[in-house]
């Protein structure tokens, strides 16, 4: 082997020690889950750890499932994180469409207000919050009948209607757009096509990127919500997982049914961020710069 | 291009009017969302901060002015003299320390001083020093959110940069580290906590094993998250771990905008990896450096859900953070006011770091 063999060989033993200290806590996560309590602790100290070997069962998974509403919360994320992508997508692209690519009265400022916006950070506005969604009055479904409801907490729709409109997004969005060239609407006007079908049919089928990079990155924000839910959801019926997962955590369970825990709140996400990892790691990466 | 200039000179002021409704069907959705949920809620909390609004309550609100600030702000000090017999001398207690005047009484006794509590004191020569605050859970959660970002901004990106000088070089396969280090960044902050409390375990955990058998057992096992000294430097470790992936795409973009002839002239003028570094890669990174600095500062100032989840502000408050007293007043104990005038200097925070960003870019803009 030459010198320039063992140096690369080098680096790679280099870059494998760092992945190791990356990897191993998610690993461990996803091994343990699988492992009864004794062979955790044992298997704790040596390479063991992070390899799926010994006595392996789900029973850590049936304990969860047994002992928690885990499919309830499931659900419910699914359901929040789903709808308010899709209702976000639709929404934020619409508002960017007219800031782009349409001339009115006060779009100068509204854009200007829109990216005023972006350094609102959630946690500076989830107290008023609270009291705002306390006092608004819904409609809810309750022993298979509508009934009138005077606050909107412990609701689905509390943890979605607030985050569907975005102003980080709209920007997104607007970045994206004021991009393509002018001379397609310009075509599609003449031939009388309204502002919506140059929409639909011109500027999103040219969108696609946007709209992935938008849709990942609201959907890793739905998904990992915390604070708010926790504020707004007091009860089970439309409690999400990650405060499903801590109330888990904060009892006390043994390690193994908890990191089963933790290994099912995590693998969908995983699951969609190996597939589409390289759109993923270019929107992070493009979203920071942009914003 | 003849019909074009054609439909161009008609005035069709009939199409004006459904264009203008379209804009209105188009950017309302959008428009009326941000208004409700974060314009509404942002001058809430302005206008609430001068109230003693609560979550529910019977009682009417009334304007309180600037008192929940006053509470909040509001800090003190005084110099108290040790207690002296008839004959001068100190009088030591029952340990031989040098006895002073309990702080209570002299609190109570005094309607001015009535509302402040002890934040801090020491004692220097023949004299006790003490600093008083109105909620000093709120001083002292400034001061631990101030500890993290000055801890955890230097470290993670640091270990970002790092990183990205690591993965950007030509190897078979190194996308797959970059998957790698990137992956903490996909996993839930809530997840994370959970996994790295076990780590951080004090009989059970791998840091302490680590620990013990690199020292050959001579550092003795750390209370990661129970010991006051320990607490907050593990979360900001852990947080570091988890969101460095970001700033590290972000550094990696930076470092494919450098142009490589620089590297090459460098090369044919005999330069070693540390002054190109230095004086190539560094200056080329200095907008994407100011830029990753600051995004950083702004996210780490709102830190709450690893201290939610690990540590619920303790051991001993060492772990509050200004976000998680906000929670802690405004959700749990209902005072919405209160929340909302921490939510408000908070902001006030944020807004001045942004400005400050937008003046470092603007002085680089000029020359």
């Amino acid at each position: 082997m030459s010198v320039k063999h063992l140096k690369t060989l080098g680096w790679y033993l280099f870059l494998t020690g760092i992945g190791y200290v990356f990897l191993f806590p998610l690993l461990f996560m996803l091994v343990s889950s699988l492992k009864p309590e004794q062979a955790i602790f044992a298997d704790l100290y040596s390479i063991r750890a992070i390899l799926p070997v010994g006595e392996l069962s789900l029973d850590n998974y049936r304990q969860v499932f047994e002992k928690s509403n885990v499919s309830l919360y499931f659900w419910n994320s699914l359901f929040i994180t789903v709808g308010t992508v899709i209702m976000g997508l639709f929404v934020n692209s619409l508002l960017a469409f007219t800031l782009s690519r349409m001339s009115w009265r006060g779009q100068k400022l509204v854009l200007a207000v829109v990216i005023a916006l972006m350094i609102i950070p959630l946690e500076a506005i989830v107290v008023p919050l609270l009291l705002l969604a306390s006092k608004l009055p819904s409609i809810g479904w309750e022993g298979g009948m509508l009934v009138l409801k005077s606050s909107w907490l412990n609701t689905l729709h509390v943890q979605m209607l607030p985050f569907v409109a975005n102003s980080f997004f709209i920007f997104l969005f607007y970045q994206f757009f004021r991009d393509i060239p002018k001379d397609f609407d310009e075509a599609a006007e003449l031939d009388g096509a309204t502002p919506f079908q140059i929409y639909r049919h011109i500027i999103v089928p040219m969108s696609g990127p946007v709209f992935a990079t938008v849709a990942i990155l609201h959907f890793l924000l739905m998904w990992n919500q915390y604070i708010w839910p926790i504020m707004a959801v007091q009860g089970e019926d439309a409690r999400p997982l990650m405060p499903g997962i801590q109330i888990f955590f904060g009892r006390q369970s043994s390690w193994g049914e908890i990191m089963a825990y933790a290994s099912l709140v995590t693998l969908p996400v995983l699951a969609v961020f190996l597939m589409f990892q390289k759109k993923f790691v270019t929107s992070l990466a493009g979203a920071g710069i942009k914003g | 291009m003849e019909p074009k200039s054609v439909t161009r000179l008609q005035p069709d002021i009939q199409e004006q009017k459904p264009r203008r409704r379209y804009v209105f069907l188009m950017s309302t959705p959008a428009l009326l969302g941000l208004f409700m949920f974060l314009v509404i809620p942002f001058f809430m909390a302005v206008g609430m901060s001068f109230t003693d609004q609560r979550l529910l309550s019977p009682n009417e609100t009334s304007w309180v002015g600037l008192r929940n600030y006053d509470r909040l702000l509001n800090v003190s000090g005084m110099v108290q003299e040790p207690v002296r017999d008839e004959a001068g001398q100190l009088v030591l207690d029952g340990d031989g320390q040098v006895e002073y005047p309990r702080l209570r009484t002299l609190l109570r006794s005094d309607p001015a001083m009535a509302d402040y509590k002890l934040f801090s004191s020491w004692d220097l020569g023949e004299k006790r020093y003490i600093v008083l605050a109105k909620d000093p859970h709120f001083i002292q959660s400034f001061i631990n959110t101030l500890l993290f970002v000055l801890l955890v901004v230097p470290l993670q990106c640091g270990l970002a940069l790092a990183l990205a000088l690591l993965i950007n070089r030509q190897l078979r396969g190194i996308f797959l580290y970059r998957t790698v280090f990137f992956s903490p960044v996909v996993t839930s902050i809530v997840v994370v906590s959970i996994v790295w409390s076990f780590l951080y375990h004090k009989d059970l955990g791998l840091f302490n094993h680590y620990l013990q058998a690199m020292s050959f057992g001579l550092i003795g096992p750390i209370d990661w998250l129970g010991d006051p000294a320990w607490s907050m430097p593990s979360i900001v470790i852990m947080s570091a771990w988890q969101a460095a992936g970001v700033q590290m795409l972000i550094f990696l973009a930076g470092l494919q905008g450098i142009s490589p002839d620089l590297y090459e002239a460098a090369d044919l003028d005999g330069a070693g990896p540390w002054s190109k570094f230095w004086h190539i890669t560094l200056p080329g990174l200095r907008n994407t450096v100011v830029f990753v600095v600051i995004s950083t500062t702004i996210q780490a100032f709102g830190l709450f859900t690893q201290v939610d989840v690990m540590t619920q502000g303790g051991p001993q408050g060492s772990t509050s953070t200004v976000m998680y007293h906000a929670v802690t007043k405004g959700f749990r104990e209902q005072d919405i006011a209160y929340g909302s005038a921490i939510s408000v200097i908070f902001f006030l925070v944020i807004l001045g770091i942004a400005l400050f960003q937008k003046r470092l870019f603007d002085s680089k803009g000029d020359k």
